[in-house]
């Protein structure tokens, strides 16, 4: 078994590797710091770290007006009071005036689990993929989640980017991390299952069931849902018979939405989506949620099949 | 309450060479407005005299060097009264005034909201609300910059009923902003009609000196007043401080005075002709 790791550890370090290098990094949190590790660069740097209270859109707002100012600011709390509780300060202050501005949220799906609906954001792509200038990187596992910082630090302008609450499995561990452009995990000629965050493993273990049964699935971690590598979807469709997308949020709005919306473009290929249907989540250990919602490796593998027939 | 205060003497000259100034502001709003056809009139007039106390007086800037680091900053939190922020920016020279007669037309650098693309602009606003909050962000930037200096929001009344706003202020004197200074511009009308009809604000002293602030409350018409209370509000440390400016909305054309429906309503011609003819 790999190595099972926080990816919200994996950021704390992060920040504090970029705090150590740049003065300019800022870090805001609105009283999650410890879940979501902000803390530790808090810790680190505390005339450099805000804890704003339990007022996500005066974060969003403060981390705005920091980054007028020069900084780089990382905004962090819950993907649910990021994307949700805020979405107008997002939207009117940081994406619209192209700040540099980075939400990090944590807990986002529902492996949050035992919290239930309340907390687990299952829209939070769809609601920042309808802004403009937003970029969406939805990291697979902690070494990963380290690269999409550093990765987002150096971008200019707002980037969101989803972790979840849970340990994960660490499935990569080279460097290679460039926002934008998708890795394929696994070759294959039969079907391509596109996946990101946690339901990346979730694919490449279904991809071990249809190898059982003689079918080779390419496996494709989009890390990025904005800019979406639209090249490697285009790949998909051309050398493989079909297109399963699979993520932990609802599979309207988010990696489905995005991925069909490229596809329907060019009327080359079947596809079906791996996904939250339209409904809330609930209270429920990680697992027991995964298998309900049916965000399991053998539905993925079931609905490769039903699809490439 | 005791702080330490050099109160710098404005001369009557200032006042008057301000006076004048601000009176060639109203015209500006009002001819820009009756180009564009619409926007906001009445909140506009009647933040001219704090506006252009702190274009032509209060704010270190330099309108040709619009990055410089040194500048105060200035956000207008209540977006919608852009017209007067466009006049005194055209007029200090930050651009030419033709662009004044574009406003919220098609490919305009003027919108009809603040955006982050008219020069003298650092962010834009329009949703009522979150200025504050963008200020407290400046101001704790040039606080960890250890820069001199300061950074001034304007914020309307009717704005000051979101919750931000107070999430904000709290924050502002948690972390003991005293580079910040807010002004209210206190007309006392917000769209639907008076503010104390709407959702009353009193008592609104009390309620900011709570949240941890300095409160100055002047008549924010008179020139004088507006100086000195921004120079105490240089001088004051360890807490920010707002202004609470009572004024009148659409003061200096008669017809727009305390008129609700000149919020969001541009003049007509013969209003236009009458307005510029009581601003002559």
């Amino acid at each position: 078994m790999s190595e099972m790791r926080y990816a919200r550890d994996a950021y704390g370090e992060a920040l504090i590797e970029l705090g150590e290098k740049n003065k300019d990094i800022v870090v805001l949190d609105a009283d999650l710091s410890g879940s979501t590790r902000t803390a530790m660069f808090g810790k680190k740097f505390p005339e450099r770290f805000f804890n704003m209270g339990v007022a996500e859109q005066n974060m969003m707002g403060t981390a705005a007006g920091l980054a007028a100012s020069g900084k780089i600011a990382f905004a962090s709390t819950f993907a649910i009071f990021g994307a949700g509780r805020a979405w107008d300060q997002v939207r009117n202050t940081i994406c619209y005036n192209q700040l540099n501005v980075k939400i990090v949220v944590t807990h986002a799906g529902i492996t949050v689990g035992p919290d239930g609906s309340s907390h687990q954001a299952i829209e939070d792509i769809a609601l920042m993929r309808a802004i403009p200038n937003m970029n969406i990187i939805v990291p697979c596992d902690a070494p990963q989640t380290k690269e999409a910082i550093f990765a987002a630090s150096k971008s200019p302008g707002p980037v969101y980017i989803r972790l979840g609450r849970a340990k994960i499995p660490t499935l990569c561990n080279d460097r290679e991390f460039e926002i934008g452009r998708a890795r394929v995990l696994r070759q294959g000629d039969d079907v391509s299952i596109i996946a990101c965050g946690i339901m990346v493993r979730q694919a490449l273990l279904g991809a071990e069931i249809l190898e059982k049964q003689g079918i080779n699935a390419r496996v494709v971690d989009m890390h990025t849902i904005r800019p979406l590598d639209k090249d490697v979807i285009l790949e998909c469709a051309n050398k493989t018979k079909g297109i399963v997308t699979c993520e932990e949020h609802l599979v309207s709005g988010g990696l489905g939405s995005a991925v069909a919306e490229v596809l329907a473009e060019i009327n080359a290929v079947a596809m079906k989506r791996v996904g939250i249907p339209g409904k809330f989540g609930q209270s429920g250990d990680p697992e027991n949620l995964i298998k309900e919602y049916r965000l399991t490796p053998e539905n993925i593998a079931e609905t490769c099949k039903g699809l490439i027939g | 309450m005791k702080h330490s205060r050099t109160r710098k003497t404005h001369s009557s000259e200032e006042v008057k060479k301000l006076k004048e100034k601000a009176k060639q502001i109203r015209r500006l709003i009002v001819q820009m407005l009756a180009k564009a056809g619409s926007g906001h009139p009445g909140g506009s007039l009647s933040s001219t005299d704090i506006m252009t106390c702190l274009y032509f007086s209060v704010m270190n800037h330099e309108p040709k060097k619009t990055k410089w680091p040194g500048r105060d900053r200035f956000h207008m939190s209540k977006g919608h009264c852009c017209p007067v922020w466009y006049a005194v920016l055209a007029e200090s020279g930050y651009f030419p005034k033709e662009w004044l007669w574009t406003l919220r037309k098609l490919g305009s650098n003027l919108q009809g909201h603040p955006d982050w693309r008219t020069p003298g602009v650092d962010v834009g606003s329009g949703s009522l609300g979150q200025g504050l909050s963008i200020a407290l962000g400046m101001a704790l930037a040039a606080k960890l910059d250890k820069a001199g200096h300061r950074v001034y929001v304007l914020l309307g009344d009717g704005e000051i009923q979101e919750g931000q706003i107070w999430e904000a202020a709290m924050a502002a004197s948690h972390y003991r902003c005293d580079n910040l200074c807010a002004v209210l511009d206190y007309n006392g009308y917000q769209i639907d009609g008076k503010v104390s009809e709407i959702m009353n604000l009193e008592p609104l002293v009390e309620k900011w000196r709570a949240f941890g602030w300095h409160v100055v409350t002047i008549d924010g018409h008179d020139i004088a007043d507006i100086l000195s209370a921004f120079d105490q509000a240089k001088d004051l440390k360890d807490k920010p401080t707002i202004i609470i400016a009572r004024t009148i909305k659409g003061k200096g054309v008669s017809f727009m005075e305390n008129v609700v429906d000149f919020h969001g309503r541009a003049p007509t011609e013969a209003e236009t002709k009458q307005a510029l003819e009581e601003l002559s």
